[in-house]
């Protein structure tokens, strides 16, 4: 065998090995790795409910509610199969909006609600001018009346 | 390898008395190309492409983010090959591809952290937050500077290139990571508008500012290359007689 082709074989296998090695640590780590849980992780006991965690989903339609003082605000994140109420105080990201993705940072309280410390928006990857995502609400609306 | 055949084949640039005079004709043609869609990339970017439904002007700074990103991941993977063909080969020039491509590489990552720490405030409501794409972006600064630094800190450079092409080879694991980061874990930062896979998901005057922005950091990326390799290849064979004589050429204001 050439030199040439041991090297060679030398620097595939050892970079074989490496992303193997890479690939088995990623995987067990798996859950640490996370930024974030469901509402269902939270469900399921998924999530480590002792300490404080983040959990993402959208804010449900209909549910921010402004106290009183001006500055607590409550409302839910959900994954659409589980709901979990969340009260915050403090401002909250241009982007935050009911329909909207969002991560909170906080504990769980004793009676189910989650007392947010921190509030993230997440938004997604879809860019559009105003009048493309009118026309795309308009087609929601639409299809939804049709299946009426 | 000096068969007259085999000297006519692009091998031949693989000798730097070859290539560093072809590098001093190609550099101002990339590096001009840049310039134009430069222009033309923050045009359509700033001037053509439409405010966002949800973001407003703020998602603007996409036109330097993205391109920045794709363009840091790139690069570390051409050097991981480079250091991958110099470590088989044995040949000179690939190392110094390898190395001077990393200084680049690192400016584009530096810039992809900066303008998304920048654009992550506005939006998210956090400059910084510990998601895997981010914190896999990170990695990815460090790894350059742990090349450059290594690399530099080495006296001999037989064995500064491979040190450094080790560290290039290893670091090459991350750039998946990186990309992939978005769809194998839950994380803050959103998943990709534009892949392989799916049609884009931004409107066609946005993409086209994002994608002549992207075609002008590699021009800027090749001529800024070529011109590091000129000087490190004179650097490194100052003591041949090839370079003498390409020094005493310059300065009578020849041309190399």
């Amino acid at each position: 065998m050439k030199a040439r082709s041991k090297r060679l074989m030398l620097v595939g296998g050892g970079v074989a090995l490496l992303v193997a090695a890479v690939a088995l640590v990623l995987s067990a780590f798996q859950q640490n790795l996370v930024f974030f849980h469901t509402p269902s992780e939270v469900a399921e006991g998924k999530a480590p409910t002792g300490k404080t965690f983040r959990v993402g989903g959208m804010v449900e339609e209909g549910s921010i509610r402004r106290e009183a003082d001006g500055l607590t605000v409550s409302f839910a994140i959900t994954d659409t199969a589980r709901v979990i109420p969340v009260s915050y105080r403090g401002t909250l990201p241009d982007l935050f909006k009911e329909g909207k993705g969002a991560v909170v940072q906080g504990k769980l309280e004793a009676d189910g609600t989650f007392r947010a410390t921190e509030v993230l928006a997440k938004h997604d990857e879809n860019y559009m001018p105003p009048e493309a995502a009118h026309a795309v609400e308009q087609a929601a609306k639409a299809a939804e009346t049709v299946s009426q | 390898m000096n068969s007259p055949e085999r000297s006519r084949s692009l091998f031949r640039f693989a000798a730097p008395h070859n290539f560093y005079p072809l590098a001093g004709r190609l550099a101002p043609w990339f590096a001009t190309a840049a310039l134009v869609l430069t222009v033309a990339g923050l045009w359509l970017g700033f001037f053509v492409a439409p405010t966002d439904a949800t973001q407003g002007e703020v998602y603007r700074v996409i036109f330097i983010h993205v391109p920045a990103a794709w363009m840091s991941m790139f690069v570390y993977l051409v050097m991981a090959f480079w250091s991958a063909v110099g470590l088989v080969m044995n040949t000179r020039l690939s190392f110094i591809m390898s190395q001077a491509l990393a200084p680049t590489g690192a400016m584009f990552c530096f810039v992809a952290l900066w303008t998304g720490a920048l654009w992550g405030k506005p939006t998210w409501g956090a400059y910084w937050v510990w998601d895997a794409r981010l914190t896999s972006q990170l990695l990815l600064l460090f790894l350059y500077f742990g090349f450059i630094a290594l690399t530099r800190a080495i006296e001999d450079p037989r064995r500064a290139d491979r040190a450094g092409a080790i560290i290039a080879l290893v670091g090459a694991v991350n750039v998946p990571i990186i990309y992939f980061s978005v769809q194998w874990w839950n994380t803050l930062h959103q998943g990709a508008s534009v892949s392989l896979n799916k049609a884009p998901s931004m409107a066609t005057t946005m993409l086209l500012g994002m994608l002549v922005m992207a075609i002008a950091a590699w021009m800027y990326t090749i001529a800024v290359v070529l011109w590091r390799a000129r000087s490190m290849i004179l650097e490194r064979e100052r003591h041949t007689e090839w370079v003498g004589a390409v020094l005493e050429r310059e300065a009578q204001g020849g041309r190399a």
